[in-house]
């Protein structure tokens, strides 16, 4: 039963990050990241996908604080934002806000208010995606770990009579 | 008598009558079956009716009856039933009459033929009146009714009752006082009669008409249709020609009788559906024929409704239309949850639909998944152990000099290199196995890979791996028990630790039995072998593993091609059961046999016996000093002069988890016996980023490359302290008692330790080799790092095991997901954020190795590596200092001279680009950066950089 539902939820896992990668939200990246997840630090993807969730909200925030400013955008500062943005979207594989990132950066190194107002929508519009999904994707992993780990002394008992 | 006969008459007739009136005048038309109401009650009578929405055109209803066949048929049975009623009453009351009359008649008769009698005698007396003549044919007409008269049987009757005194006056007299009597009844009688008529026809009125009844029982049933109407949400109407309500109820009315009657639908209200239901109706009409239609009805008078319409048309008596009755339902309601319903469904349908769709894909994406990884473990098998077999036919054995022990330990190395378990690796080749055999290397290894790698994936837990022993011809061991076999072998080995391990071992594993079904070729090239004069030895080979072995009843067709335990096995286990049987196949080409022996839960063994051409100029060939020592070295255990002779290897597990992180531990495994053999010199380092343990799967023959190169220089480098170090080290051997350490080496079994060991030196001397007895490791460690120091600090002054790296990012999760994959790469990094911090960084540290990101705030990267370039070259920081870069200049007492000359080595900078930023390479050189890596940073790209950067 346990070790079905280990299964059953292996298998959700697998099937929403297929979907992500389908969808383009994520890329090869991503994988990369899942890599550095081991025994010394088992929470490692999630740790950094907050630190990212974190730290785009705050890039967010900036971005549309600078954009609201109708008289004077600071497109420099933007920029730098972005960069930042992108930079770390790629780093963990988040494909789909990195694309919107790069055209937000064109729109603004043309100082293209409307294309980046456009952006910026779709940029927070991706970025909640990507947020949603991958909150989905976690709670599914903590459920599989919590299912796995209620296995082991079951598997053990048979041996220790 | 007549009278009698005529009341009774009468009073029969009373009877007929009253019997002829019909019970039930529904009998004609059964179009309502109305209750009879009792006397006393009427269940309509509680009921108030509110008969207002009744709204009639009568004169149309008049032509209607008229004109129409219903109205018509209708009325005709109307009719039909009063004129039936009423043909009755006239028939009983002509009847009655006629009888009457009859008598009346028959009295005048009477009365008349006394008269007659008289003017008989007046005649006698006065003569005639009128002259009439007898010839006058008038006479006939005017006495007409008298003869007949006479004629009459009781007129007859009476004359014979008066004949007896006849012909005198006192008989005339009575005759005629009789007669005047009889005259006197009968008149008496018509008025009885005339009353009675009269009386008839007064009840006549009296009874309650026909009509009035009709009109009743029309009326009840119009009762009863507005009961049960009362409170439906329906609409009764009827339409002329011009479809003109002529007709209409409505239980709601919400306009007057002036508004409706004698007015069209479009002209009564207007707004959605009006038009439409018009339409309906005049094409019904049209058609002539009943139907039905929803509409939907959006107007000013009652909102938004929808009414089932039910349209039939109306026909004169020609066959004509003239008008439509019309039925309307409100079913506002159901079509909303007809229509929800629908949208539920449809919205069912559609996600059905996707979810379908979605299923199709991800068992696509899962299948190609699938196949994928097939094609990857299919490719990998073939690819190792056996990509000779594929061209089977032509396969052509390869005889080339090579070292077991080096085969041995190279393909453990390989193995533990993407060990993703905790699982200790281990070989042990006995002393009497050759060093240099002739044969075909590069198959014999991938059949050890091939093995290797399967009993790796079937052991969860305990150890794997491989003896090496030399055995006697198999036509003669076949003889022998097997058990026996193995414990005189192992007996054979020089170190008790591993004889103790492969005892416990048998007793697990019911050993093979050399079922030599090639012996004859055997013997035959054995034979051929000693005519050559080449001497031949048949090494044992054993994999071993403490997995979850292989049940009985599948071990004959384990080595079939595509077969595996069982189909549970594959799915768990992956592979395609292809690599067994073409490693049988192999073994058999080569002159020997593979075999297998397994209890289910403990373990398997896979033994392969195979012979080999001795090479007998290899020892002569090679250094003899290094023969002596080596000799020396095989009681240490260690493989650390290129496994020439020690025997003896072992991987434990140092982390879980990736091959990142395996691949680390290999690394460091190769670190450790460098560091055993207290040797930190560059030719060893060299060797390791030259030979990683990835290129030795696919690359073997480059790896015996790399191997005998780096064998050259370490041999060089090595023999002087080697020679002293080991002496001592034996002597420590020798001293301790418990042999079961000899020879073994742990590589950072403890994390801490192998942190430190990258850090400092000294430590990692104390520590890298850590030993079971402590005391013991400490005694031989405290001799060793002395001898370690003195020989080595002239190469290198302060130069550390672990090549020190420098990452400069200001992206938070850049530097996480870097420093994580270093320190899966075996390397920990140092991190600062911006250009200063870097150029600060590089002026109070040596590294190795920068890697610098380009966009930065505060100083970029390429600003930052054109600083520390200049300080390179020019030996000063004033440049950096220039650029607003708080330097702190180290104070020349700390600083020796070496250590400067050090850091102004020129330190690789790697660039860290993402390829959609504008960052160009040409810029990324131009200030003086040496390479760069595209972001996102992958394991691929760095261990590419890591090897070509790192000493």
């Amino acid at each position: 039963m346990l070790g079905l539902s280990v299964d059953r939820l292996r298998a959700d896992m697998n099937r929403l990050l297929a979907l992500l990668f389908h969808q383009g939200v994520l890329d090869e990246q991503f994988l990369q990241l899942q890599q550095l997840q081991d025994e010394s630090s088992p929470n490692f993807v999630s740790e950094v996908v907050n630190i990212y969730f974190h730290e785009s909200e705050k890039l967010l925030r900036n971005l549309r604080g600078l954009l609201v400013d109708k008289e004077f955008s600071d497109y420099k500062k933007m920029g730098i934002h972005l960069n930042q943005f992108m930079g770390s979207s790629s780093s963990i594989g988040a494909q789909r806000v990195r694309n919107v990132c790069v055209a937000f950066r064109a729109a603004s190194e043309q100082n293209n208010r409307a294309g980046c107002l456009r952006a910026l929508e779709l940029l927070e519009y991706e970025y909640c995606y990507l947020k949603n999904k991958l909150h989905e994707l976690f709670q599914i992993e903590q459920q599989r770990i919590l299912a796995a780990g209620v296995r082991y002394p079951q598997q053990q008992q048979p041996n220790n009579p | 008598m007549g009278c009698e006969m005529e009341t009774d008459q009468t009073e029969d007739m009373d009877v007929v009558l009253s019997s002829m009136w019909p019970e039930d005048i529904n009998e004609a038309g059964r179009q309502f079956n109305v209750e009879r109401p009792g006397a006393d009650q009427d269940m309509l009578e509680e009921v108030t009716i509110n008969k207002e929405p009744n709204i009639v055109d009568f004169k149309r209803l008049m032509e209607l009856t008229n004109y129409s066949d219903k109205g018509n048929w209708q009325l005709a049975n109307l009719i039909k039933n009063w004129e039936y009623k009423q043909e009755n009453a006239v028939r009983l009351l002509r009847e009655e009459l006629d009888n009457l009359s009859k008598q009346q008649q028959e009295v005048e008769l009477k009365k008349l033929e006394i008269l007659e009698e008289h003017r008989f005698e007046q005649d006698g007396y006065g003569g005639d009146k009128r002259p009439i003549s007898i010839l006058d044919e008038n006479l006939k007409y005017l006495y007409q009714d008298a003869p007949r008269r006479r004629n009459d049987v009781v007129f007859e009757d009476e004359k014979v009752e008066i004949e007896a005194e006849f012909d005198s006056v006192v008989y005339w007299k009575q005759r005629a006082v009789h007669l005047e009597k009889l005259l006197e009844a009968s008149i008496k009688r018509e008025q009885v009669l005339i009353e009675k008529l009269q009386e008839s026809i007064e009840n006549l009125e009296r009874q309650s008409s026909p009509v009035e009844e009709l009109s009743q029982v029309l009326k009840r049933a119009d009762n009863f249709l507005h009961f049960v109407l009362q409170n439906a949400p329906v609409v009764i109407g009827h339409q002329d020609k011009e479809l003109r309500y002529r007709f209409i109820f409505n239980h709601f009315p919400s306009l007057g009788e002036q508004d409706i009657i004698g007015k069209t639908d479009v002209e009564i209200f207007s707004g959605a559906g009006v038009k439409e239901s018009q339409d309906f109706k005049r094409e019904v009409l049209e058609r002539g024929l009943p139907a039905k239609r929803e509409i939907t009805f959006e107007t000013e008078l009652f909102g938004s409704k929808t009414f089932l319409i039910y349209v039939e048309p109306v026909f004169s008596k020609a066959g004509e239309t003239i008008g439509v009755n019309y039925m309307g339902m409100e079913v506002t309601d159901q079509v909303r949850k007809r229509e929800k319903m629908a949208k539920l469904r449809e919205e069912m349908a559609v996600q059905k639909a996707k979810e379908t769709e979605l299923n199709k894909t991800i068992h696509i994406t899962e299948e190609s998944m699938r196949a994928k990884q097939m094609l990857a473990t299919m490719s990998h098998e073939i690819r190792s152990p056996l990509s000779g077999v594929v061209e089977s036919g032509v396969m052509k054995l390869e005889a080339t000099k090579f070292r077991p022990r080096e085969v041995v330990k190279h393909v453990l190395q390989t193995a533990a290199a993407s060990l993703q378990k905790l699982l200790t690796l281990e070989g042990n080749v006995a002393d009497d196995v050759p060093v240099e055999v002739i044969g075909d290397v590069l198959r014999i290894r991938q059949i050890l890979t091939n093995l290797v790698s399967n009993a790796i994936k079937f052991t969860h837990e305990g150890k794997v791996g491989i003896n090496l022993y030399v055995v006697q011809e198999p036509s003669t061991i076949a003889k022998q028990g097997s058990q026996k076999l193995d414990r005189d072998t192992t007996k054979e080995l020089p170190m008790s630790e591993s004889q103790d391990d492969q005892n416990g071992r048998d007793e697990n594993s019911t050993c093979e039995n050399h079922k030599l079904s090639n012996g004859a070729q055997v013997e035959e090239e054995k034979e051929t072998n000693r005519k050559t004069e080449e001497q031949v030895v048949w090494i044992r080979c054993d994999v071993y593993d403490t997995g979850i072995g292989i049940p009985e009843n599948a071990i004959p067709t384990l080595f079939k091609k595509y077969m595996q335990v069982g189909a549970d096995t594959a799915r768990k286990y992956g592979g395609t059961g292809l690599g067994l049987a073409i490693c049988k196949q192999l073994v058999e080409l080569m002159g020997g046999h593979l075999t297998v022996s397994s209890v289910e839960h403990h373990g398997s063994t896979f033994t392969f016996v195979l012979p080999y051409k001795v090479s007998s100029i290899s020892d002569s060939s090679d250094d003899p000093d290094e023969l002596s020592d080596s000799d020396h070295q095989d009681v240490l255990g260690d493989g650390n002069d290129d496994d020439l002779h020690s025997g003896v290897f072992v991987f434990q597990p140092r982390t879980l988890g990736t091959l990142f992180s395996s691949q680390s531990s290999t690394r460091i495994q190769k670190l450790t016996p460098n560091s055993y053999a207290f040797n930190k010199c560059n030719g060893l380092l060299l060797e390791d980023s030259l030979s990683p343990s990835s290129n030795i799967t696919y690359k073997e023959t480059r790896s015996d490359e790399d191997a005998n190169s780096a064998a050259g220089p370490m041999e060089t480098s090595y023999e002087l302290e080697i020679s002293d170090n080991l002496s001592s080290a034996e002597k420590h051997e020798k001293s301790v008692p418990n042999t079961d350490l000899v020879g073994r080496f742990h590589p950072y079994v403890h994390p801490s330790n192998s942190l430190r060991a990258k850090h400092n030196v000294d430590e990692n001397l104390e520590t890298c080799v850590t030993y079971q007895g402590q005391a013991q490791a400490q005694a031989r460690t405290d001799g060793i790092s002395s001898e370690c120091s003195s020989s080595n600090s002239p190469e290198i002054p302060k130069g550390d095991l672990k090549p020190k790296i420098l990452l400069v990012d200001d992206n938070k999760i850049n530097v996480m997901v870097t420093k994580s994959m270093m320190k899966q790469l075996g390397h920990n990094i140092d991190v600062v954020h911006n250009g200063a911090e870097a150029v600060r960084a590089v002026q109070s540290n040596n590294y190795h190795l920068v890697l610098m990101d380009v966009c930065m705030p505060v100083m970029d990267g390429l600003e930052a590596t054109r600083l520390i370039r200049s300080y390179e070259e020019t030996g000063s920081w004033d440049d950096a200092i220039k650029a607003g870069v708080d330097i702190q200049l180290p104070s020349p007492d700390s600083q020796s001279n070496s250590q400067l000359e050090k850091t102004r080595k020129r330190i690789p900078i790697i660039a860290m680009t993402a390829n959609a930023l504008s960052e160009s390479a040409d810029e990324c050189y131009a200030n003086g950066m040496d390479s760069f890596v595209s972001k996102p940073i992958t394991f691929q790209n760095m261990k590419q950089c890591l090897q070509q950067y790192l000493p």
